[in-house]
């Protein structure tokens, strides 16, 4: 209470227990932080899972995968990477219209649905708010892509009777933080721009240009004059490298699992990019009017 | 537990909020100028004012929606910049605005986690609330089921979650049937027994003459006259506070 005329006439113990109470001022700011941040994202969490779009992704992936898998293409016996290849094509669409779609929403509905007010209105800050979006909005991804992922597991397991166990968990959290950074870029975008429709366009743009091109940019960089040439090469250094993410091969093929250390330094490069969306996130939302 | 001391639990101090004017040629709007306000323990206040006084203005910059241009907003001693000062309020803004795919149970549980209440303290406070509002049969129900009434005691309950000392209600009857605003009046009048203290404007005079201790009347971003209802209407020879209303701000019935 540094900000306080100091003349505070409430006993702030009354009869609730302030959140982390018993730890020392600072433990407890970080403490009812946390509380805040993880309330909200349990919101996002209720929303998505009364929503019907995850569900109806879910049925349309396996539904295909099955119908796919039945068919006989030229008599080839070893249908099953190309099963799984679809399955995990479809997996990567879908988590990506969950992820960028219910990011998008989030804080402009709150903003027209007015539900902002009653929030603010509590002992929350608005970048609680924005991370507390941010982190329900991954942590229901991943829920629903451990459902994806354990369909994907279990139809394999089924064709070919293998349980990658290492790969499969490799794949799903390199996937899980490729799409962290993607939710906190449009956490962002939905502070930018103007409609959440004009923000998933913009967003699924430039993901599936990043995860299509970047690592091309380089290259294209090394064929071109001087100033094209810099720009080129500036691009390619500071956008987010989501392409790193997509192992989908090593399930497909069979490969063995990454080398751990390389495999936690690509969800340290996530966690940064993420990090920097957020605080610029964060920023944008503090200095906007909520009016 | 408040500790009893002449402090005013609410206090404004030489407040100005200015917006830029979307007319040409003007710079600013001035929304409030130099309000000056203090509600103290217990009481129940009404703060009126025409449409564009500066009502919700001055609302939204105790809430920690609106910086203040200048001058600084109180809430038990803390400076309302700091989201700590909205520990000890609860808020029902005028019109509801709720996340309507969860039940009124739900969103208690929400904003109960949000200040922090034990689990066990919120079962309880959750049971008494649905009850004092009449909830209790809707209780697991989405939001987006219930009728406008119902949605204005869902914001009453999430604004008494936390055993606010002080409660800032926004139009708290505005578009409610006389029954729904009977039972909000019953609910502010039983808050008033219980000792808190109520911070509310209102359109509805009759209203705020039954339930107010003070009142303040703002006209311009002002504060035009202040005082008890009493008081006010004796002191401006007028038979209800209606009549103070239209006399302070300088309105000619049609003859």
């Amino acid at each position: 209470m540094s900000a306080t005329t100091g003349k505070t006439i409430i006993d702030f113990r009354h009869d609730i227990a302030p959140i982390g109470s018993g730890l020392s001022g600072h433990a407890s700011a970080v403490s009812s932080a946390f509380n805040n941040i993880s309330a909200i994202g349990g919101v996002v969490v209720k929303e998505l899972l009364r929503r019907k779009d995850f569900y109806v992704l879910f049925v349309l992936t396996a539904i295909i995968t099955v119908v796919m898998g039945s068919v006989n293409f030229f008599n080839e016996t070893k249908i099953v990477r190309y099963v799984k290849e679809l399955c995990l094509l479809l997996i990567w669409v879908s988590s990506l219209v969950i992820a960028v779609t219910t990011a998008a929403r989030q804080i402009p509905f709150e903003r027209e649905n007015r539900t902002l007010f009653p929030l603010l209105a509590k002992p929350v800050t608005r970048a609680q708010v924005v991370l507390g979006k941010f982190w329900g909005c991954w942590l229901a991804v991943g829920l629903a892509l451990a459902v994806f992922y354990v369909f994907f597991l279990v139809l394999g397991a089924t064709r070919d009777g293998e349980w990658p166990i290492a790969q499969t968990f490799q794949a799903l959290t390199l996937h899980w933080f490729m799409l962290g950074v993607v939710i906190a870029m449009t956490v962002l975008g939905s502070l930018v721009f103007a409609a959440p429709s004009s923000n998933n366009t913009i967003t699924f743009v430039f993901v599936l240009g990043i995860l299509l091109m970047g690592r091309h940019l380089n290259k294209v960089a090394l064929r071109l004059d001087e100033p094209s040439q810099t720009l080129l090469y500036s691009i390619y250094y500071v956008v987010p490298h989501l392409e790193l993410y997509d192992v989908r091969d090593l399930l497909v093929h069979g490969w063995s699992s990454i080398p751990w250390l390389v495999w936690l330094g690509a969800l340290a490069y996530a966690v940064v990019y993420a990090g920097l969306f957020l605080l610029g996130a964060c920023v944008l939302f503090k200095r906007k009017s909520v009016n | 537990m408040i500790l009893m001391t002449l402090e005013p639990i609410l206090k404004i101090e030489n407040l100005q909020v200015d917006y830029p004017s979307r007319e040409m040629g003007q710079q600013t709007r001035h929304a409030v100028r130099g309000l000056n306000l203090s509600v103290f323990p217990g009481e129940v206040f009404g703060f009126l004012g025409p449409n564009g006084a500066g009502k919700t203005t001055t609302m939204n910059v105790l809430l920690g929606f609106v910086p203040p241009t200048s001058g600084d907003a109180f809430l038990f001693g803390v400076n309302v910049r700091e989201p700590i000062a909205r520990q000890r309020i609860g808020y029902l803004p005028e019109l509801t605005y709720y996340y309507k795919f969860l039940t009124a149970e739900e969103i208690l549980r929400f904003y109960a986690r949000i200040f922090g209440l034990p689990r066990k303290v919120a079962n309880e406070r959750i049971d008494s609330i649905l009850k004092l509002v009449e909830l209790e049969h809707a209780r697991t129900r989405p939001i987006r089921t219930y009728s406008k009434g119902m949605q204005q005691r869902v914001g009453l309950a999430q604004a008494l979650i936390n055993n606010p000392d002080l409660l800032i209600l926004d139009e708290p009857t505005s578009g409610l049937d006389p029954i729904g605003r009977m039972k909000v009046r019953e609910i502010i009048q039983r808050l008033k027994n219980e000792g808190k203290t109520v911070f509310f404007s209102s359109h509805e005079l009759g209203e705020v003459e039954t339930v107010c201790d003070r009142v303040a009347i703002l006209g311009a971003g002002q504060v035009k006259a202040e005082g008890k209802v009493n008081e006010l209407v004796q002191s401006y020879q007028c038979s209800t506070l209606e009549q103070v209303f239209l006399k302070i701000l300088d309105f000619k019935l049609a003859a």
